[in-house]
This record gives structure tokens, sequence and C-alpha cells, in this order.
């Protein structure tokens, strides 16, 4: 056998081959069991403390979160109060959303703690807050896609990453349920955590469910985790997602659905072989249901359904109907629990889903139904302010998908209470009117003007159409037309596109007298 | 008023209700019915008038037909309740618990007394008499026939159980209260309405009944719930089998009169009046159902 070491120097071309020098020989052989190994060598820490403090967390860095606990996760408050605790300052707080648990949070923002936050969506007290001016750094919201997009590019950058997993072995193979046995606590997909888990600096995995190497299937591979900490107090189940999304029998969100799935089918947009993605929000959910029912009488196959999913899916896909689930959320326990058994179920990443860098999941999309709290003449959508201009929403995917389908719908009754949906002018631009196909609300629909393709198909089918106008004035002759949101001038959040452009920004509200 | 259109289905809509009000007319119902008697408590009766008689005089229902049902003319209520919605330009009064013809000719008389009062031409404002009681069903005929105001008359159920003693079942206890009511309404030539189906959740049930008071000859019935308009529809509308029979008829009828033939015949059977009026009325039928939904919107 040659001696490498005497004839390295004078291999050809040595310095421009890619390697590290000759071979030394290998370290000492492993001689216990796996299982032995398992116990002793891995990534588990004592504490969350001994995490922070090994992770190389310091004053000013972003730390990052994600939403699959919803209103049942304790990640974000426990972490941010034990890193106040150990008297960290001026950090950045970039979560995939954050919703009416997180209002711990204000205090964190007063002392100093949290400087700046990141994220999809606010409600609550703390939505509260910041549009009463609680903080000095505007609130950044992104949509899945763009934050996505911005963490993949670096133009986020994530220095630790808190991702709270409901199960996760000793090496940090994390995921949303477990195989073997839930711990009482099951969100589904990981989605929103993966690009966090792919592109932080240091990865911190909290679960309540150590379960033996390898945790399988995963949503995070341990080559992206750190450490992990074993902690009972990852979240509330309850908070965390029901049984069921219940099927709204709402006569009004009936009426709005059933219009919806005809427009679809109309618009030729109903094939066989579609793609579609359907909203959590009551009338986006029925439609789903007459879509089904359009589907069975003409013999129509589904190749998959996108993004956040509920058990309404899952069963046409398991009776048949939609041949693959793509599913960056799960939005209730009967989709959780698809994940286990079906194996065209598949958990996929918010970059996959709707990063704009990439061809990602929605540009596949045929259509989309999408809610919205206020549309506007030019069709743009406001989901993120209320009628009070308090923030009280979230981004999500909205603008995402909007922009991704050949056809998106945006479902909302003309009225609410004694608030017209639609507008001169929305409160916020979420998403731009351009990317906005059609408008259906309970007393009329309306196509925007870009589109005479589907206008003329609607038309064809027999649909009467308005335009956004006449049902602005139909809102307006039902309701009245209601006096303008007073704001000051100071800017309490800036709302980004998917490109991550700047798109709108929302002002502190003006309370005085 | 009109006197003859699509009555198929009649929505409830409790008097108090603003939402409901404002959403009354998207739902497809041939009538809409403001209710100010049972669905509103008597502390809110005032409330109520004055937020139909508004929904009357500002919101555009299209060309939905609008009753309203009044409170009992004996009440006192019922004739403040007339003072507001026949001002208020209401189609149709609907007048709750009528015994006899009697309490016809009185409701008549009150709002042909406002309509003159308001300036309104005599005459302009419908009727249409819900039947609830034993005594009501025994004098059907005389009710029916009370007033050319009449568009209808209509079987109340539920105090109409109570008072033969008994409860709703499957149907047998009304079945002589329908045929009353159905024979009285076709004798004076106006609506027969049924009543209610109150359990809303039950869809199969509720389509059960439909199909009964539609082979019985009813014209339609009350809906509690906008997610029983679709399914009643469905009930009323035609078959592809019998319109094609219908169609078929109507060819002979005009290819017999271009011949310049007073009997027409189809598969070898000579179509009779009765038959030509069936094919009429069905593909009428047809054609509304085809086409009235979304004309609303």
């Amino acid at each position: 056998m040659t001696d490498i070491k005497s004839i390295y120097a004078s291999i050809p071309h040595i310095d421009e081959i890619s390697q590290h020098g000759a071979f030394e020989g290998t370290k000492d052989k492993r001689m216990g069991t796996f299982v032995e190994r398992s116990a002793t060598q891995n990534k588990v820490v004592e504490s969350l403390e001994e995490a922070i403090r090994r992770s190389g967390l310091k004053d000013g860095m972003t730390i990052s979160f994600h939403h699959h606990f919803r209103n049942g996760d304790n990640v974000v408050n426990l972490v941010v109060g034990k890193l106040a605790e150990m008297g960290f300052r001026n950090l950045t707080l970039a979560a995939s959303s954050l919703s009416g648990v997180h209002a711990p949070l204000i205090e964190h923002v007063r002392n100093g703690v949290v400087a700046h936050i990141e994220t999809s969506g606010l409600r609550g007290e703390l939505a509260e807050q910041i549009s009463r001016g609680l903080m000095d750094f505007p609130v950044v919201f992104r949509s899945h896609g763009g934050r996505g997009a911005a963490i993949e590019s670096g133009d986020v950058h994530i220095d630790v990453a808190f991702l709270g997993a409901p199960s996760c072995d000793p090496y940090g193979n994390a995921n949303g349920y477990s195989r073997d046995e839930d711990q009482s606590i099951s969100c589904g997909s990981l989605g929103y955590a993966r690009p966090d888990a792919k592109y932080a600096d240091k990865v911190v995995i909290l679960t309540n469910n150590l379960v033996k190497f390898p945790n399988s299937p995963y949503a995070i591979p341990s080559s992206n985790v750190d450490y992990v900490v074993l902690t009972d107090n990852i979240g509330d189940p309850k908070g965390i997602m029901s049984g069921a999304t219940r099927f709204t029998t709402n006569p009004k969100e009936l009426l709005i659905a059933k219009s919806a799935a005809d427009v679809i089918h109309a618009s030729g947009y109903l094939y066989d072989g579609f793609s579609m993605q359907m909203g959590s929000g009551g009338a986006s959910l029925a439609t789903a249901r007459y879509i089904r029912q359009m589907m069975i009488e003409e013999g129509l196959q589904c190749r998959f359904a996108l993004g956040g999913i509920t058990g309404q899916i899952v069963s046409m896909h398991e009776e048949g109907l939609i041949d693959r689930i793509l599913d960056v959320q799960s939005f209730d326990l009967d989709a959780a629990e698809s994940l286990k058994r079906n194996r065209f179920h598949q958990q996929i990443d918010a970059c996959y889903y709707a990063s704009y860098l990439h061809d990602s999941a929605v540009n596949q999309l045929d259509f989309v139904v999408l809610s919205a709290l206020e549309i506007d003449v030019e069709f743009n959508i406001n989901v993120l302010t209320g009628s009070d201009g308090v923030i009280r929403g979230a981004i999500g995917g909205h603008p995402d998908t909007a922009d991704g389908a050949s056809l998106s719908v945006v479902v909302a009754p003309l009225t609410r209470g004694r608030i017209p949906s639609i507008v001169e002018k929305v409160n916020t631009i979420v998403t731009p009117g351009s990317t906005v196909d059609v408008v259906v609300t309970d007393q009329g629909i309306a196509v925007h003007p870009d589109r005479p393709d589907v206008e003329v198909k609607l038309r064809e089918a027999g649909i009467p159409l308005f335009t956004i106008r006449e049902l602005k004035e139909r809102a307006e002759a039902i309701v009245g037309k209601p006096d303008p949101i007073r704001y000051k001038e100071r800017i309490v959040g800036v709302v980004m596109y998917r490109n991550n452009t700047v798109i709108d920004v929302v002002r502190q509200i003006d309370e005085d007298r | 008023m009109e006197r003859k259109r699509l009555r198929r289905s009649m929505m409830f809509v409790p008097g108090n209700n603003p939402g409901m009000i404002k959403d009354a007319g998207i739902y497809g119902a041939d009538s809409v019915m403001f209710d100010l008697e049972d669905s509103v408590a008597i502390t809110e009766k005032d409330a109520a008038r004055f937020l139909v008689f508004q929904a009357l005089k500002t919101l555009d229902f299209g060309k939905k037909e609008i009753v309203v049902r009044i409170n009992d003319l004996n009440s006192g209520l019922g004739i403040q309740d007339l003072e507001a919605i026949v001002r208020a330009g209401v189609h149709v009064v609907r007048l709750p618990k009528t015994d006899s013809a009697e309490d016809v000719v009185f409701c008549e008389k009150e709002i042909e007394r406002i309509e003159r009062a308001a300036g309104i031409p005599v005459g302009t404002t419908g009727m249409m008499a819900a039947i609830e009681s034993a005594n009501g069903v025994l004098n059907a005929k005389e009710i029916a026939h009370s007033s050319d105001r009449l568009i209808g008359i209509a079987l109340g159920a539920e105090d109409y159980v109570t008072d033969l003693k008994t409860t709703r079942s499957d149907g047998v206890e009304l079945l002589f209260a329908r045929c009353m009511i159905l024979n009285a309404a076709r004798s004076a030539g106006i609506d027969a309405l049924d009543t209610v189906y109150s359990d809303v959740n039950n869809e199969q049930g509720f389509i059960e009944e439909a199909t009964l008071i539609k082979k019985l000859g009813f014209d339609g019935k009350s809906v509690i719930n906008p997610r029983q308009i679709d399914p009643l529809h469905k009930v009323f509308m035609p078959s592809e089998k019998d319109l094609e029979k219908a169609r078929a008829i109507m060819a002979a009828i005009a290819d017999a009169n271009a011949k310049g033939s007073g009997v027409a015949s189809l598969n070898g059977k000579m179509i009779d009046k009765p038959v030509v009026l069936r094919a009429q009325r069905m593909l009428a039928l047809a054609e509304v159902s085809q086409t009235d939904e979304g004309e609303e919107v």
C-alpha cells in the first residue's frame, strides 16, 4: 500500500482538488449499542436556559417561532419569558404568525426585551396595543410565501429558531405528530417551521414527546437541529386544534359558497385533473362541499389540493376524489391524523408552498377560494385591519395564492352588521386587486375587468354579474356609508407583498376627541 | 297586488331581527313573510312594527312578494300593525288565527279605511288568511270566498293540532285540514299554502312532507330557514320526463290548430282540456324554476 503521506505533495494539481490533506486514520471505533448512545451522546440539553446559553444568542439578534400551535401556543411565551429573565434585550422576534395568546409580549416590548416583531398576523390585546402605538419600530407583516422567500434569500436572517415539536428524537428529527404515540399534542404539518430550521444559524427544538431515534417520518431533519429541550409545557391541545372543522349551517355562508362553486364551474377551471385550494372560513369550506357534488356528478378528479388542509379535504381524498394533498398547515385533527395514515398526504414547507423565488406549488393552482374583510373598487383586499382600523387578522397565504392561482375567487358577505364589505378604498392593501379575479357576495358577483374571458363564461352560464361599484352602492344602500377611520401619522405596521416589496402601511389609530 | 304568481316558498322572517330582515331577499324564496306575531315577544311589538315599516320603505327586495303577518285584530296590536304596514305598501297582509269569514271581512274593512286615509287606491293591499283551528278548517270554504283581496289561504298546523288534542307526527293528523283548505282554495280560485316544517336539520323529513303536499295539490309551503328553500323548489320542479310530455302535448295542439282541426291527439289518445291546462301549468312552472335563481340579486 502506498504511503500516502510521502507522495501527497507530489500529486499533480493537488491544490486544485477539493480535499483536506492526507488521510490520518480514523477515530476510535464506536463500541456500545445505539440505544446506549441515544441515551448519552445526543442533542438533548437539560434546560431551555442551557440551550439558549449554548446557542450563542446575543442582544439585538433575531429569534424565530412557528404558529402551528395557534392559540394554544406556549413556546413563544415560555422562551421570551426565559430570555427576559436571562436579561436579553433588543431582540427581533420573527414569528410565522402570532395570536391572542401572545399578549404577554406586550410587557416584553415595554421592558425592551423585544424591539421589533415580524409576523404574518396579529390578534387580541397585543394587536390592539400595537395599533395604539406600543412599538417604535413598525411591525413587519409578511405573507407565508413572502416570509419563506425572505428567509431563503437571507433578507430575513434568523440567529436562533425556537421551534415547538409534538415529537422529536434525541438527535432532533422533529415532527408535528408521531406515528408511535402522540403525547396529547399534535399539530400535523410543521410546514411554516421548516424554513426556520433550514436557514437559522442555531435551532432549538422544544418537545413534550421525546421518541426513540429515528422519529419517522420527520418534518425537520436532525441535520438542521442543534439542541433539543424536553418540556411538558409547549402548548395547550385545546387551543392547538379541534377535532374537525365544523361544517357551516349558516344559510348566508351556504349561499355564498354555492355561488362561488357555480362561478368556478362556469369559469372552466373545474375540469378532470384540476388543482385547488380552499380557505378554512365557513364559506370556503362549504364551497368545497358543493365542488365535491359537482365532481361526483360529472366524474371529475382533482389532482391535488393545496394549503391549509381540513378534514373536508381529507375525506375527499379518502373517497378517491383528490389524488394528492400538499399540506403546509393542518387546520384540524382530522387533517393531522390523515398525515399518519395517507401516503399521498404530503407535508410541505412554506417555500415549496408559496415562495416567489421559484415555481412554488401556488403557481400550479387552477383556483383558490379566499375570504376578505374588505374589498375595494379596485379589487384590492384587506384581511389585516378591522373596520375600526385596529390590526386583527393575518395575511396568511392570501396574496401568494391569489397571485399563483389561475382563478382567484374572493368570498365575503356584502355587509357585516352595519359595515359594508365593499368600499371605495380598503384600510390596508394586503392583496393587490390585479391578482383578484372574481368577488362573490351574498347579493351579487363581480368579475375583475382584466378578466373578460371569465366574464364571458359566467354570462354564458347565466350567472348574473354586477360591477364592483354596483355592489359597493348596493351595500351602502342597505347599511349606509360609515365615517372614515381616523388615524394618526405614525406608522405602526409595514405590509410586505410576497416579493418583499412594501405594499402598504398601517397607521396608529386616532382615539383623541 | 298580484293575485296569481308563483308561491312555492314563503319564508318566515322574525320582524324584530334587523340582520335577517336585511338579508331576506337573497335566498330565492318566492315570498318573504315578516312576522309581527308569534316570533316577536310582547315587549318587542312596537320595535318590530317600526323595523318592518322602515324595511318596507327603504330596502329593495326586487320582485319578491312581501307579506307581513300581523297580530290578532282583537288584541289591539293588529290594528296598529295594519296602520303601519298598509301605509308602507305591503303586498299581502297575513291574518293569523282566522276562524270565520267575518274575521276576514273585519280586517278588510280596516285595510280599506287605512288605504283611503293614506291615499292608496282601494284594493291595492292583498290578504291571505291562516287557518289554525278546527272551527277555521270547518269554515274554510266561507273564509276562502270572503274577500276579493284574498290571494290564498294557509294552514297553521301548530295551533291546529293543539286544538285537535293531538301533536304533529307523520302528517296523518293534518290530512283532513289540508284537504279542506285545498278544496276551499280551489273552489274560490285562490292559492293553498301549507304549514311550516320545524325540524330544520331534518332535510329528508322536510322533502317527504313537501312531496306529500305537492301531490295533494298545494301551491307551496311556508319555510322557517333559507336552507329549506332549495329542496322545496326541487320538489316543485317538474321532471324532465313530465316536461317532454307537456311539450309534446303543446306541439300536438299547435299542430291541430294549424290544420284547423278542433281535436288534437297524441299517440292515438285524444287530448282534452284538463290535460292541456296541466301541460301549460307545468311548462310555466319549469320556466320560472329555471330562471328565478339569482333574479333578485
